[in-house]
């Protein structure tokens, strides 16, 4: 089992050196999968036969000396809103229960280029609208580190699936903190990039001025590369940038010695859980050691980000989920009169609850009557929250916080009261607003062995500053809250909870 | 200022949203309405006047291209996805009586 502590990068330095085959790897992370399956089901979709028929050509290929990535064989998971041609692509919907794509998402299509072996397609919220992977039409996914608690949302199976070893990274979304916020719970490291950064061709749009496909890794190096294999300037998604530097991995330094580092002092008061903020503040001491210039500062406006956010992400997603019709692909009723009524009882027989409230919600916001007074009012508060980071900016080079609250929540806690679920994404959301990259690092646990993230927020275009303080940060404490679940220690966890509300 | 949905409203709603909904979902959802839309409203706390709205964070314009297929025939990959079709078209009911 051995194969399962490497890294991507370990791994496919291994895999060259023909230390290990590309089959063993995924002979590996296969055999994980079904010992830890049917507990945590972090995957919709699971391949093998495809798997095996992937790795053959790929190790073909690396022999033949023709493929040079540093992922090569990498086996991995995709999120299942990013569509994989001919393959099952569910967004952990009804309504796309017997969807094959047509085409592959531009940033899998990146990912197979660097030789990665595609294990399957993860589960996650139904159409990524939620924060604990609990709206999935199949089956919640359960935390590795504590089985009795939710792994986070709405990318919760690629990070389950990376932290119980069921593949070595994956792809997540991220339109409200849906990557950083997961892997905090999770203990892995995922990361939201800059708004354009990665082609969003072929990701099932929720809200589509928010969405930016993003990694899920076990450290940093490897995210940094993900990154690198991903990002590409893509003429099919008119809103994908050209940058000039696309060499992630060239930040992976250990060096921050004068960085100016910003924590929001409204990220560290009311409702944070004191574990939490101990871990996040002793990180940012460790980076204090390390030379970073480290202040609290008053970011403004944080708590408009959340009414603002659900006004257009909602707004975004009703226009969005429109073509859901059952007359093209997906789902349609079986029973229906005319028209008008096909789509109707095929829309409200294929969404969950969590898909039609938001839906609903953003028809009204939409709506004659509404739309200024919620719409575009909600945008002009986005341009404020935007001159905000401006400022702030100015001054510092990375803003550090929580990337959430409180550690994963209970199973079944959640979605009893939607607003609540939704306070949770206090941290992340802003900087999807703002169009921001931004970053999760394990930095702690608490006392129930949940994992502990921190947030790195950085100005656009700064990926590279956040890489190099993370990795700096991992050096400095050796990845010790990096460590692949214990899956049997998991489960002791969840039954030493039962054990105590039974008494 | 706490917000009040009508039944005409989530009626409408509906109809725009094209769902259809029980009256146990319908009385749900003018309540998860009403909430939602008490805690938007702490926006109007925040003076907006003179701010543009910002539908897109960076300075990005309309993308154009030679308009040339390059991404060959689906149609038999597309039709395949067809919840009901008949020959080379999709199927739907009859829309005009």
């Amino acid at each position: 089992m051995e194969i399962l502590e490497l890294t991507a990068l370990e791994l496919a330095k291994k895999i060259k050196a023909g230390e290990v085959t590309v089959r063993q790897a995924v002979d590996a992370a296969l055999e994980k999968a079904e010992a830890a399956e049917p507990v945590i089901n972090s995957y919709v979709t699971l391949d093998r036969e495809d798997a095996y028929a992937q790795a053959d050509e790929i190790q073909k290929k690396i022999d033949a000396g023709e493929l040079d990535s540093p992922l090569a064989g990498v086996p991995v998971a995709i999120k299942d809103n990013m569509c994989i041609k001919d393959q099952l692509t569910t967004c952990s919907s009804k309504i796309l229960s017997n969807f094959k794509p047509t085409y592959t998402a531009e940033a899998v299509e990146n990912l197979k280029k660097a030789g990665v072996v595609i294990l399957g397609k993860t589960n996650m919220d139904e159409f990524a609208m939620g924060s604990t992977t609990e709206t999935s039409y199949y089956g919640p996914t359960k935390n590795p580190h504590n089985t009795a608690h939710v792994p986070g949302g709405s990318s919760g199976g690629s990070c389950a699936a990376v932290a119980a070893g069921e593949c070595f990274g994956a792809l997540g979304s991220d339109t409200g903190g849906s990557i950083r916020q997961p892997s905090s719970y999770c203990g892995v490291v995922g990361m939201k990039p800059t708004y354009g950064t990665v082609s969003r061709y072929g990701l099932v749009a929720y809200g589509s001025s928010l969405d930016q496909i993003g990694p899920i890794a076990k450290d940093v190096s490897d995210c940094a590369a993900f990154l690198e294999a991903i990002a590409s300037h893509d003429p099919k998604d008119s809103t994908s940038i050209a940058r000039e530097d696309y060499r992630f991995t060239e930040a992976l330094v250990s060096d921050v010695k004068g960085l100016k580092i910003g924590i929001p002092k409204d990220y560290m008061g009311d409702g944070l859980d004191p574990e939490v903020k101990e871990a996040v503040m002793n990180a940012a001491k460790v980076l204090e050691e390390q030379g970073a210039v480290v202040e609290m500062f008053d970011l403004g406006l944080v708590k408009y980000a959340i009414p603002a956010y659900y006004t257009i992400a909602d707004a975004e997603a009703s226009s969005n989920l429109e073509r859901f019709d059952g007359v093209k692909y997906g789902y349609r009723s079986s029973d229906y009169e005319g028209l008008h009524n096909m789509y109707k009882k095929t829309r409200s027989e294929g969404f969950g609850a969590e898909v039609k409230r938001r839906i609903m919600l953003g028809s009204f916001v939409l709506s004659s009557g509404y739309y200024d007074a919620y719409y575009l009012k909600a945008l002009r508060t986005k341009a404020l929250i935007k001159q905000e980071f401006d400022k702030a900016f100015e001054t510092y080079d990375i803003i550090l916080g929580p990337a959430a609250p409180t550690t994963a929540p209970e199973l079944g806690k959640s979605l009893s009261d939607p607003l609540k679920m939704y306070l949770g994404d206090i941290y992340t959301i802003s900087v999807n607003l703002a169009g921001l990259p931004g970053m999760s690092v394990p930095v702690g646990k608490d006392s129930k062995g949940l994992p502990v993230g921190m947030q790195l927020i950085g100005n656009a275009f700064e990926e590279k500053t956040l890489i190099r303080a993370a990795y700096t940060y991992e050096c400095a404490t050796g990845k010790q809250y990096e460590k692949m679940a214990d899956l049997d220690g998991a489960a002791a966890q969840s039954q030493a909870a039962d054990g105590k509300e039974a008494r | 200022m706490a917000n009040k949905i009508s039944d005409e409203t989530i009626e409408y709603v509906g109809i725009l949203a094209k769902l259809e909904l029980s009256d146990e979902e319908k009385e749900a959802a003018k309540a998860d309405m009403e909430k939602m839309l008490d805690y938007i409203d702490t926006l109007n706390e925040l003076d907006t006047t003179g701010i543009e709205p910002m539908s897109h964070v960076f300075p990005v314009n309309n993308v154009f291209r030679e308009d040339v297929v390059t991404n060959g025939d689906g149609r038999a990959d597309t039709l395949a996805n067809a919840p009901q079709r008949k020959d080379d078209t999709f199927e739907v009911p009859r829309t005009i009586g």
